[in-house]
C-alpha cells in the first residue's frame, strides 16, 4: 500500500503527460492519409488499445499463474482488477476499429482477420467476467478464473493463427487466414503497409502513454479491491463472533 | 487401470440408461438445423452454400446442451468427493469423462451430420470429410469443454456461463473444421492440411483439458 | 502396520475464513477417536483435510506405519453427509464400481499382481457387503428407491468393499435407527480388531468398543481474524 502511495499520482501524472504529448504529435505532427484525411488519425487510439487488449490479458494470466504457483497475496487481487480494464481496451480497440472502417469500407463491420481476432478476445474477457461474478466463494472464485485465464492464453495462440493465418517462410508454414477462404478480401492493414517514422513515433508515444494509463488505472483499482476485502473481512469477524458467542450460550 | 475402467463403465452405463440426454441433443441438433432455412430462405443453391457452417455452429450448440452436467451429479451425490481424494488421478478421471461424452453425444451428432446435410442441400460428395472432420472436432468440443464443466460446478445460471466461457475456446476447431470441408467441395487444394491442424488441436485439447479441469475440481471440492 | 493418524498444531480454512486453529490431534489403531462439538466447530472440515479434499494451510497431517507409496488419501475410506450412491443404479451395481474404483491402496491389489482372476474376489466382497449390512433383498433395487436409512447403510457398505487402513466418518449414523446403528457399530468394532484407525465425527452417540474423545469448541477471539476453534483431549 505504501507503494502504491507514491506510485499511483507518479504513474498518473506521467500517463497523463505522455497522452498530451502523444495526442499533439498525432494530431498537428502527423501527417494526413492521403486517401483517408484526417480519419486516419484514429488509429493512434486504436492500434494503442488493440495493443493493449492483448498485453492485458498477458497480464491476467500471468497474475492468474503467480495466484496458483506462488500463491502471492496479491496476485488475485492484480488479476481482479485486470480484467475490466483490459476489457474496457478491447471494446475501445472494437469501436474504433469499427469507426475507422466506415468510411473507409462503407459499413461499421467488416470481418477483418485482425479485427475478428480481438472480438473473439473480448469475449474470452467476458467469460473471465462472468466466471468470477457467478461464485459466492471469493477465494475459490478466484482460483478458477485464474485456470481459465490460463487456458484461455494457452488457447489464443492458436484461435490467432485460426483466424489471421501464419507465415513463417524459413520454416515453410503458411497457413492462410480464415477469411480469404470465403472471399478473396483486400485486407486493410492497421498501419498500413509500411510505417514511415512520421506516424510511428507519435503512435509509440500513444503507446506508452496508454500503457502508463493502464497501469496507473490497475494499480487504483487494486488499492480499491484491497480495501473492500479488508472490510468484508472485518464484517466476518464480526460474524463469526456473534456466533461464537450463541454456541457458548447453547452450551451453558 | 482398474479404476479408468470402472469410470468409463460406469459413466457409460449411466448415459446410456438415461438415453434421454443423447435423445435431446439430436433433436436440438434437428431443430435447429431446420429452422435456418426457415430463418435465412429455401433457396437450394444459398442453403449449399452455408450449409457446412450451419451443420458445425449447430453441432457445436447441441454438444454444449449435455456438457455442463458431466460432473454435476457426482458433484451432488458426493461420488465426487471420494472420487477426487482416494483412487485414481483426476485426470485420468475427467479423461474417463471426456471420453464418455464423447461417445454418447459427439460420435451420434457426428454421424447425425451428413443427413441433417440433406436438409440444407449439402454438397454430399464431401460428406467423407464432413463426417470425418466432426468426429475428430468433437473430440476437442468434450474435452475442453470438461474444462468448463469443472469451472462452472458451484456457479449460478452454470448452462449459459458454460456456453460464454467455452465458444471461443472452439474458434480453431470450428475453422479448421470448416475450412477443410470447404476445400474439400472446391477441388483446387488439398484438405489435408486443415484437417491435420484440426486433429493436432484435438490432440492438445486431450491433454490440456483434463489438466485445467482436474485443477479446477480440486478447488471446487474444498 | 498402521499405527497412527495425527494432526500437529493444524490451521484450516475454508472459503477464505479460518475454521480450525492450531489443533492437534492423534488416532490410534485399535482405538476410535470420536469427534465432538457445536456446529460449526470444524468436525467437517478436519475430517475432510485428513481425507486429501482440503490442502491445510498451516501444520501437518501424518500417517504413521502406512504405506509410503500411496498418499494418505488413498489409504482412507470416507464416508461424508452424502451417501455417494447413483439412483439409476441399483445397490449391489453401485458397490461394485466402488469396488473396482478403490481397489488402490486396499490390499487386494496383491491379488492382482499375482495374476489371480478378482472378479470372484470382488463379487465376493460386495456379497459380504450387502450380507453385513442387511441389504441383500435390496441388492438389485436402483438406490433411488430406497429409504433414507437404507440409503445409508449402502453408504457405509462402502467400507466393506475395499480394505483400507483408516476410516474416516462424518456424521455415519444419521438416519439410522438403534438396531442398524448397533450393526454399524459391530462393524467398526470388527476394524478397530484387526488393527485399523476410525476417526468419526458425529453428534449421536457411537458406542465403540474403545474410543477416545475430542471435543472441538468454538472460543470467541478478540483478535484479528475471527473465532479461533481449539481442540482439547479429555
Amino acid at each position: 500500500m505504501a507503494f502504491s502511495r507514491i506510485a499511483m499520482p507518479t504513474l498518473s501524472v506521467l500517463a497523463a503527460v505522455v497522452l498530451a504529448v502523444g495526442f499533439y504529435l498525432a494530431f498537428f505532427v502527423s501527417p494526413e492519409d492521403y486517401q483517408q484525411g484526417q480519419t486516419v488519425k484514429i488509429m493512434y487510439v486504436h492500434v494503442p488499445s488493440a495493443w493493449l487488449a492483448m498485453m492485458g490479458y498477458g497480464f491476467i494470466a500471468l497474475s492468474s499463474f503467480g495466484l496458483l504457483v506462488f500463491r502471492h497475496p496479491l496476485a488475485d487481487v492484480s488479476a481482479k482488477a485486470a480484467v475490466p480494464i483490459g476489457a474496457a481496451f478491447t471494446f475501445l480497440a472494437l469501436v474504433t476499429g469499427s469507426l475507422w472502417g466506415k468510411p473507409m469500407w462503407g459499413t461499421y463491420w467488416v470481418w477483418d482477420a485482425r479485427l475478428t481476432s480481438v472480438l473473439i478476445l473480448f469475449f474470452l474477457y467476458l467469460g473471465l467476467m462472468a466466471l468470477r461474478s457467478s461464485m459466492d466463494d471469493e477465494v475459490t472464485a478466484g482460483k478458477l478464473t485464474a485456470i481459465l485465464a490460463l487456458v484461455g492464453v494457452v488457447i489464443l495462440p492458436f484461435i490467432k493463427i485460426s483466424v489471421e493465418g501464419l507465415t513463417i517462410p524459413w520454416l515453410g508454414i503458411e497457413i492462410p487466414s480464415w477469411n480469404t477462404l470465403h472471399q478473396p478480401s483486400s485486407v486493410l492493414r492497421a498501419g498500413g503497409p509500411k510505417i514511415h517514422p512520421s506516424i510511428l513515433i507519435p503512435l509509440l508515444v500513444n503507446a506508452l502513454g496508454f500503457t502508463l494509463l493502464f497501469f496507473a488505472m490497475h494499480l487504483k483499482s487494486m488499492r480499491n479491491e484491497i480495501l473492500r476485502r479488508r472490510v468484508r473481512a472485518l464484517t466476518m469477524a464480526e460474524v463469526q463472533r456473534a456466533q461464537a458467542f450463541e454456541a457458548e450460550i447453547l452450551a451453558e | 487401470m482398474t479404476g479408468f475402467v470402472a469410470i468409463l463403465g460406469r459413466d457409460l452405463r449411466l448415459a446410456l440408461r438415461d438415453g434421454g440426454a443423447m435423445g435431446t441433443a439430436l433433436g436440438f441438433y434437428l431443430i435447429v438445423v431446420s429452422m435456418m432455412p426457415l430463418a435465412v430462405g429455401p433457396d437450394l443453391k444459398m442453403l449449399s452454400r452455408i450449409a457446412a457452417g450451419v451443420l458445425w455452429i449447430a453441432l457445436l450448440l447441441s454438444a454444449l446442451l449435455s456438457l455442463g452436467r458431466i460432473f454435476e451429479t457426482d458433484f451432488e451425490d458426493g461420488s465426487l468427493d471420494i472420487i477426487a481424494g482416494c483412487g485414481l488421478p483426476l485426470e485420468l478421471v475427467v479423461a474417463a469423462k471426456s471420453l464418455v461424452h464423447w461417445l454418447t453425444t459427439g460420435i451420434p451428432l457426428a454421424l447425425a451430420a451428413p443427413i441433417l446435410g440433406l436438409l440444407l442441400n449439402f454438397d454430399l460428395s464431401a460428406t467423407p470429410f464432413l463426417v470425418a472432420t466432426m468426429l475428430v472436432g468433437t473430440v476437442a468440443i468434450s474435452f475442453l469443454g470438461a474444462i468448463a464443466a469443472a469451472l462452472t460446478l458451484r456457479a449460478r445460471k452454470s448452462g449459459v456461463l458454460v456456453a460464454v466461457m467455452v465458444l471461443p475456446l472452439y474458434v480453431p476447431t470450428l475453422i479448421y473444421g470448416i475450412t477443410a470441408i470447404s476445400i474439400a467441395l472446391t477441388p483446387p487444394g488439398s484438405p489435408w492440411p486443415s484437417f491435420l491442424l484440426l486433429s493436432a488441436i484435438s490432440l492438445a485439447s486431450v491433454v490440456l483439458g483434463p489438466l485445467a479441469a482436474a485443477a479446477a475440481l480440486r478447488y471446487q471440492v474444498q | 502396520m498402521i499405527e497412527t493418524l495425527s494432526g500437529t498444531d493444524l490451521v484450516l480454512e475454508r472459503g477464505g475464513r479460518v475454521v480450525l486453529l492450531g489443533v492437534s490431534f492423534e488416532a490410534v489403531a485399535g482405538q476410535a477417536l470420536v469427534l465432538t462439538g457445536p456446529n460449526g466447530a470444524g468436525k467437517t472440515t478436519l475430517i475432510r483435510a485428513c481425507a486429501g479434499l482440503l490442502p491445510v494451510s498451516s501444520g501437518q497431517i501424518s500417517l504413521v506405519g502406512g504405506n509410503g507409496e500411496l498418499t494418505i488419501a488413498e489409504q482412507c475410506h470416507y464416508v461424508g453427509h452424502l451417501n455417494a450412491l447413483k439412483t439409476s443404479m441399483s445397490v449391489r451395481e453401485n458397490l461394485l464400481f466402488w469396488a473396482a474404483f478403490l481397489k488402490i491402496g486396499s490390499t487386494e491389489t496383491r491379488l492382482e499382481d499375482t495374476g489371480q482372476t478378482d472378479k470372484g474376489s470382488v463379487r465376493a466382497l460386495v456379497d459380504g457387503a450387502l450380507e453385513w449390512f442387511r441389504l441383500r433383498d435390496l441388492a438389485d433395487v436402483p438406490s433411488g428407491y430406497l429409504s433414507a436409512g437404507q440409503k445409508r447403510r449402502a453408504a457405509l457398505a462402502r467400507l466393506l468393499v475395499a480394505r483400507r487402513p483408516v476410516w474416516l466418518l462424518d456424521e455415519p449414523t444419521v438416519a439410522l435407527d438403534a438396531q442398524m446403528r448397533d450393526l454399524f457399530v459391530d462393524v467398526v468394532d470388527e476394524h478397530l480388531l484387526s488393527g485399523g484407525i476410525v476417526l468419526a465425527a458425529t453428534h449421536l452417540p457411537l458406542p465403540f468398543r474403545t474410543k477416545r474423545e475430542l471435543r472441538l469448541r468454538l472460543r470467541a477471539d478478540g483478535a484479528g481474524s475471527g473465532p479461533c476453534i481449539s481442540g482439547a483431549a479429555s
